[in-house]
């Protein structure tokens, strides 16, 4: 049936089954390809959107879930000041390796700071746990937030 | 290294819609086996959609290089991109000795064509090594054309002409002219022997040595489409492939009928298959309109299997059987040096132990996909693959089609780690595409890829060793009981007969026996290095508080004995051995950095351990800090490595990103990740039973590289192995107690 959501200030209408993810109604339907599939059962948070501004895991949204929400991808999250200043920093330190998780830690980042624009090392363990990098690029994830925050980047858990 | 986040000079995004630029390509390209090959080929029009665009308006030339008239440079990178950096290192070697600006570079992912490009793969470390000076060559048979282009508009000696960030001097004259006006006359003139073009001294790089962000950086953190799983064909339509859980299993019946009255569902049907798990085994494909209803549609999908042989086998069962072959003398010998039963009798101290480590996995944090098209005995690839060759091969063999009649377009990879050198999902999409005549894109669910890997094998290592009274090592034995059939050790599952401390104990031997397998295993991160780097590491270690030795004084002891590279096999590269020099050389660094020798300052349940490992021509020693809470749990506080890759760091940046990257895959590897074998399957199906290292577990790693006067070599790989051993050791240090089994059960190191 047909369902009409607001995705990146836009209202698509898609005519699907109810009970299809978010995550494939962006990707193969709509063709927003930037949100990724890892896991399909909310554990790597490479899906990761934002459901009026909560960092959700779209691979276990269905459409009929999501009524009037207002949805953010990796592809509108640059719209945002905030959204640009992330991916700035994401750039500077020069965080990726393969890039598949980087759609979900961006989001999962930029949901973070909306909440704590200062966030400490704890604060950023907390929201960003949820999101797996198979490649290992903790250390810059954490110095990117830190950067799109303007603080210092070095890592204070240092013993 | 300094710390992340350098503001590099330069940022370079991947060129979309090339526009009317007019593209010419110089020729010039690696030929197999290291040599390199010169050669007037047109680029393949069919190879590429971008190529089409670029040749509709210029004239071709060369395989790497083309210049447009504004001066903007487009580089063809050859290998597949896994997260190694490597779409944006080759370039940079091309570029340097083009000498060009790195601010004028583009960079194009090469479709498979191993005749224009050279072997085009992602695997070993081998990218930098293997390319290291040819990639250079290319580019600077490309600068001497263009020279030599310039040379003659003014009719002057070539010599007298200089170049500098895509521009052409006379320094005489004080005239000049850009690449990208000299390029349609360059390209018409002969190209220089590539053995001879000369290089830049590396006191002159402007691009190598620089830290430049990745070249896709910007499409990533927008969201482009880049990778296997985002691409989109004509009429695709989309597919799930059910294998049997048992490996070998065959398919016996499926109700396929019903699963194609399904919603969305096109065709579902069984694909027979053959034996060998590196190509097409069977199982029940669904296609439908999307993914999503093809997995729904999977879920009321009943197959009888035919199990097979393999359904006997289990983790507990190797291990039983391990543990019974241990008592008896190894099957065959792969090392027998002196005379260690005497030695251990003559002994002042000997200890035994048993290492274990389990199978692992690779999850990609893509799942394997690939998307094929077939029509008219043709086959189009589109795959996140290590070895599109191989693959390329496989389809060819798997259709029965010539293997010209297979083109492979390589995606941006999601993560490879040696899995994607297998290219299973590459047979599977181009069968299932014929089948249903449409583009089909295949995607495996998470359990599918947990479930149907080709796992780092598991191991067992029956040890002993024994010092003399002064602490010296004078002997070692292994009975390493591993996996294989008749003579034929499983894939990844060897010893070699120079793994370390060989060649430095006068009596040491190493024995092997083989269990049985019918479990498909294979190259991870590392192959053989991940598990033994924390066997040896581990138990040199115990070694050296037996003998009552510092660990870095018992490793560099045993070091010093021997300082000549030694060659892994008779008329091999002298660079390939172990040279005891630079193993001494990176642990004295990371000796000095860590502060290892004020560790006796470190509070209660906190504790440093050390290590060292060579492998994929890197030297590498790490320190880990870990302190063990009561409840058993193991933090790790921070890593220290120094590493000797040679005398060029090529992308500083890229370059401490891998290390860190590797370090914390070993960490997470160590901490918690095993698959389980029952009756012939795999236990775990996703990230909550094979858990990956989160944010909150990953230490800060502090990267230290010592300059070296050989030859650059890779870093995707040999930083990892010694951080396993380092964390093991470090948690002996803090606790007492030694981990001899992987992954490390923290219910051991609890504190009443």
């Amino acid at each position: 049936m047909p369902y009409t959501i607001d995705i990146n200030g836009v209202r698509r209408t898609v005519d699907v089954d109810g009970d299809m993810p978010l995550l494939w109604v962006l990707r193969d339907v709509l063709d927003l390809k930037g949100s990724k599939y890892g896991c399909g059962i909310g554990l790597c948070g490479a899906c990761t959107v934002h459901l009026d501004g909560s960092p959700t895991r779209s691979c276990m949204l269905p459409i009929s879930g999501i009524g009037l929400a207002k949805v953010v991808t990796i592809e509108g999250i640059g719209e945002t000041p905030l959204g640009r200043r992330i991916q700035g920093a994401w750039l500077d330190i020069d965080v990726i390796q393969c890039g598949y998780c980087q759609a979900g830690q961006i989001m999962s980042a930029a949901a973070l700071l909306a909440r704590t624009p200062h966030p400490n090392d704890r604060d950023i363990d907390r929201a960003m746990a949820g999101t797996l990098c198979r490649c290992g690029t903790y250390p810059r994830i954490r110095a990117a937030i830190k950067k799109a925050a303007g603080l210092s980047i070095a890592d204070t858990r240092t013993p | 290294m300094t710390a992340p986040g350098r503001k590099a000079a330069v940022t370079s995004v991947q060129p979309r819609g090339a526009g009317a630029s007019r593209r010419v390509f110089l020729t010039a390209s690696a030929a197999l086996g290291g040599g390199l090959l010169l050669h007037a080929v047109l680029p393949d029009l069919a190879c590429a959609e971008t190529a089409h665009r670029r040749l509709a308006t210029a004239r071709p030339l060369n395989a790497f290089i083309a210049i447009a008239p504004d001066g903007i440079v487009t580089i063809i990178a050859k290998n597949p991109e896994i997260g190694q950096g490597v779409k944006t290192m080759l370039p940079m070697l091309i570029a340097e000795e083009l000498d060009v600006d790195w601010k004028d570079v583009r960079t194009e992912q090469a479709d498979l064509d191993v005749a224009k490009y050279g072997r085009q793969f992602a695997g070993g470390s081998t990218a930098t090594p293997l390319n290291w000076e040819p990639m250079r060559r290319v580019g600077a048979a490309g600068r001497a054309m263009l020279v030599a282009a310039a040379a003659r508009i003014w009719g002057v000696a070539p010599s007298a002409c200089s170049t500098a960030a895509g521009i052409v001097h006379h320094a005489a004259s004080g005239r000049t002219l850009s690449y990208g006006v000299l390029v349609e006359k360059a390209a018409l003139l002969p190209v220089p022997n590539l053995e001879t073009v000369r290089l830049k001294d590396p006191k002159d790089f402007t691009i190598i040595g620089q830290p430049l962000p990745g070249v896709d950086n910007r499409s990533i953190v927008t969201g482009k489409p880049l990778f296997g799983i985002d691409v989109a064909s004509p009429g695709m339509l989309y597919a799930v492939f059910e294998k049997c859980p048992v490996f070998g299993g065959k398919v016996g019946r499926a109700n396929t009928d019903a699963i194609k009255r399904l919603s969305g569902v096109r065709d579902a049907f069984v694909v027979e298959g053959g034996n060998n798990p590196l190509g097409l085994v069977g199982g029940v494909a669904i296609v439908a309109d999307s993914w999503w209803a093809a997995s729904k549609a999977r879920k009321q999908l009943q197959v009888t299997w035919d199990e097979g042989p393999t359904a006997e086998q289990s983790s507990a069962g190797f291990a039983s059987a391990a543990q019974e072959l241990a008592k008896r003398p190894p099957a065959r010998w792969l090392r027998r040096d002196g005379d260690a039963a005497a030695a251990f009798a003559r002994a002042a101290r000997t200890i035994e132990a048993a290492y274990f480590y389990p199978f692992l996995a690779h999850l990609d944090l893509e799942p394997q996909n690939c998307t094929a098209r077939v029509r008219a005995g043709k086959v189009e690839i589109w795959a996140p693959t290590q070895d599109p060759e191989g693959g390329a091969r496989m389809v060819a063999a798997t259709l029965r089609v010539p293997e010209s009649n297979v083109l492979v377009h390589v995606t941006r990879v999601g993560g490879g780690f040696g899995r994607r050198l297998r290219n299973d999902y590459m047979a599977e999409a181009a069968w299932i595409a014929r089948q249903v005549g449409r583009p089909v894109k295949l995607l495996w669910s998470r359990q599918d890829d947990i479930q149907h890997d080709f796992y780092r094998p598991a191991g067992f290592h029956f040890l002993k060793g024994g010092v003399k009274g002064d602490g010296t090592l004078v002997a070692l034995t292994d009975h390493f009981v591993t996996f294989g059939h008749g003579d034929q050790v499983a894939a990844s599952a060897g010893l070699g007969q120079t793994e370390f401390p060989a060649q430095f104990v006068d009596n040491l031997e190493f024995g092997m026996s083989l269990l049985p397998l019918g479990v498909p295993t294979g190259p991870l991160r590392a192959p053989g290095a991940n598990a033994l780097a924390f066997v040896f590491q581990s138990f040199l270690d115990e070694l050296a508080h037996v003998a009552g030795k510092d660990p870095l004084a018992f490793h560099l002891a045993l070091l010093g004995r021997r300082r000549e590279p030694l060659n892994a096999s008779a008329g091999s590269n002298p660079e390939h051995g172990l040279d005891a020099g630079r193993l001494r050389g990176v642990l004295e660094l990371v000796a000095e950095k860590s502060g290892w020798t004020k560790r006796h300052l470190l509070p209660k349940g906190t504790g440093m351990g050390i290590a060292s490992y060579f492998c994929h021509l890197g030297y590498f020693a790490e320190v880990v800090r870990a302190t063990v809470v009561s409840s058993g749990t193991v933090k790790v506080d921070k890593v220290w490595v120094a590493g000797d890759i040679g005398s060029q760091i090529i992308n500083p940046s890229n370059a401490e990103n891998q290390v860190q990257g590797a370090v914390l895959d070993g960490i997470g590897e160590a901490l918690g990740q095993a698959i389980t074998i029952e009756r012939g399957r795999v236990v775990e199906a996703n990230f909550d039973t094979v858990p990956l290292l989160r944010i909150h577990q990953a230490p800060p790693v502090e990267v230290h590289f010592r300059i070296t006067e050989h030859p650059p070599t890779g870093l995707g790989e040999p930083a990892l192995p010694p951080v396993i051993p380092a964390l093991c050791n470090a948690i002996f240090a803090a606790t007492g107690k030694r981990i001899r089994s992987l992954p490390i059960d923290t219910t051991q190191l609890r504190r009443a």
